[in-house]
């Protein structure tokens, strides 16, 4: 009897589960379909239909445009890609080595300085002090390490990694320390790259953090010339007149550019190369998530 | 490792306490490792300690010639404009107010859904469904700002494209203040429910498999389970989280607000965040007092929430408290 009504609540409770977890990732999916239609959807199709989940049209007129001028793209492309390749190194060297340093028992200073990390977490001047530092005294305005400075440092990852560092057992360097190797060897030759986890996963996020950064740009750059891909995607959706009178400039079109589909095209081909990295990349994040969650 | 103990012990004892002469033995004797970690300490001093002197700014007529030190003292004539504005008021709330109910409902779907995660079966559906629903974490809020555009925009937006084949009436939510808590609701939880169902799944695979196979034994059902060994066990983590966030709660996701309502001013009574008013107040009228005023008063705040939660959490149950 009671087996049976056990069952019942099991088939209630997968029901329920299939259900809430099928229509969720639909909903996660559906506006990317949206986009991607969009963009191969004739710009008058849109118009008349509005948007749809299959074109109601085909038409490659949108990513026509994109090939005809494409070096903002490319250009928004290559900043992007420097950036997040320039701005993950050093900033997974600092956090390493700060990391290292802090977690080394001997080292006399280490519960004041991870309380002088710690406490900017706590409170913080705000945007506006940081901005006028930047911009007036240090006149990083328009200039590609202001793009790099904001993102460098993260407390919370660098606790990540300390945390591992800590763990792993202190033979190891103690048998280095006998032979005679400085700390910043150990550091370089030893700890380093025993502890690639989790500085691999650690990377990824700040990785993610540079290329999908735009506030930063929208702060410190007015010069198109240092706009990375978000910023001029977004540069884009909202001025899409500034854009349009621009091809029409350069390469004499009599036809109108299809804004719509543009856009979209636009889009996808901003987002593109993540959401096809991403299937390869998310069991490190995963991984790194958990790290980050067991310790807090 | 016994050994090993006993040496750190020794060691504590004898480092710490030497006067000015063993300050600086103990500097000489460090030097490779404070070396290793000035260059963080030189970045932190400039980058954020330095901005936290210029929290006086917002006790002056800022002039951005004259700079920090040549510019008026006006005491607290920075922060007259935004309390009697009653802006104060609304960022203040409305900051608050989204805030707890993202954590909320978002809580509360990423328990659900990572306990659906653990009991479902199909291996493959459970993996696909996963990478689907974390996806989203990956996509910047330009992106997300383009596709509520594209679902709202009232000439052809998808949500207008369905309505007019239903035969009703258009809806132009752009000028409508009330619908966007709900879609800055659904956007949030959009973005973050398959991120923070991953953090609770690997909780829930944490917890020891007996205590269900004894629970199977006795003869609970599927509901008795969750309620008395998954939830249970969770407890720790989702303490530790919502306290994080209780932590967070007066600092509004700049990016979010600012890019799914487009930074449409029709719409600020209901969507300005202490966040994007500052921004606003920064980038596109350049009142450099008064936001950092408000700059500062949000740090505050925050300083505030998370000393007096810190406080109360310690007194009740040390265990959780952050510091």
């Amino acid at each position: 009897m009671s087996k049976i009504k056990k069952e019942n609540d099991s088939i209630l409770f997968s029901i329920l589960g299939y259900v809430l977890i099928t229509s969720f990732s639909i909903a996660c999916l559906i506006p990317f379909i949206m986009i991607i239609s969009g963009s191969f959807t004739a710009e008058d199709a849109i118009m008349r239909y509005g948007y749809s989940l299959i074109p109601k049209k085909f038409s490659l007129e949108a990513y026509g445009f994109l090939v005809k001028s494409p070096e903002a793209i490319i250009r928004a492309y290559t900043v992007t890609i420097i950036r997040t390749i320039t701005g993950t190194i050093l900033s997974l060297f600092l956090m390493s080595m700060t990391a290292y340093v802090l977690q080394r028992k001997d080292f006399p200073y280490r519960n004041k300085l991870s309380m002088f990390f710690y406490f900017t977490t706590l409170f913080n001047g705000g945007l506006v002090p940081t901005y006028i530092l930047m911009i007036k005294y240090l006149r990083l305005k328009d200039t590609f390490v202001a793009l790099i400075l904001p993102l460098l440092f993260s407390v919370f990852n660098m606790i990540i990694i300390r945390t591992y560092m800590s763990s792993l057992p202190e033979s190891i360097s103690e048998s280095a320390k006998i032979d005679g190797a400085g700390d910043f060897r150990i550091f370089i030759g030893i700890i380093l790259p025993i502890s690639t986890p989790a500085i691999a996963t650690i990377g990824l996020f700040s990785a993610l953090a540079y290329w999908n950064d735009w506030m930063y740009a929208m702060l410190y750059t007015q010069n198109d010339r240092l706009y990375p891909l978000q910023y001029y995607l977004y540069k884009v959706l909202s001025q899409i007149e500034a854009v349009k009178n621009l091809t029409r400039a350069n390469i004499n079109v009599k036809y109108t550019l299809p804004e719509e589909s543009y856009k979209l095209a636009m889009t996808v081909v901003a987002t593109g190369p993540v959401v096809f990295l991403y299937p390869y990349l998310q069991k490190y994040f995963i991984k790194g998530l958990t790290i980050g969650a067991i310790k807090g | 490792m016994q050994s090993n103990i006993n040496n750190l012990k020794l060691q504590k004892h004898t480092t710490p306490k030497l006067g000015k002469n063993g300050f600086i033995k103990n500097i000489k004797k460090n030097r490779t490792l404070l070396l290793m970690i000035s260059p963080a300490i030189v970045y932190y001093v400039i980058f954020m300690y330095l901005p936290m002197l210029g929290i006086c700014i917002a006790f002056q007529n800022f002039n951005y010639v004259k700079g920090v030190f040549g510019s008026p003292l006006v005491g607290f004539e920075n922060f007259r404009f935004f309390f009697i504005t009653g802006d104060a008021r609304n960022v203040t709330f409305n900051t608050f107010a989204y805030n707890a109910v993202f954590v909320s409902v978002n809580t509360i779907f990423e328990i659900t859904i990572a306990i659906f995660l653990s009991e479902l079966s199909g291996k493959y559906y459970k993996k696909a469904t996963q990478t689907i629903m974390f996806l989203p974490y990956f996509i910047s809020w330009v992106v997300v700002g383009a596709f509520i555009y594209n679902i709202f925009n009232y000439e052809f937006g998808s949500l207008n494209t369905f309505l007019k084949s239903l035969n009703m009436k258009p809806v132009n939510v752009y000028i409508n203040e009330s619908v966007w808590k709900y879609i800055l609701l659904l956007a949030n939880m959009w973005k973050w429910v398959g991120y923070g169902s991953v953090i609770y799944l690997s909780g829930i695979m944490g917890i020891d498999n007996e205590m269900f196979e004894a629970a199977f034994i006795d003869g609970a059902n599927i509901f008795q389970k969750i309620r008395y060994i998954t939830l249970p066990s969770l407890t720790p983590q989702i303490v530790v989280l919502t306290l994080m966030n209780i932590g967070q709660i007066f600092r509004g996701d700049f990016e979010m607000f600012y890019q799914v309502t487009g930074n449409n001013p029709m719409v600020y009574k209901a969507t300005d965040v202490i966040d994007t008013y500052v921004f606003r107040a920064l980038i596109n009228s350049q009142e450099f007092g008064m936001s950092s005023a408000v700059g500062l008063y949000q740090s505050v705040l925050c300083f505030i929430i998370i000393m007096v939660t810190n406080y109360i959490v310690k007194k009740y149950h040390s265990d959780y408290a952050l510091f």
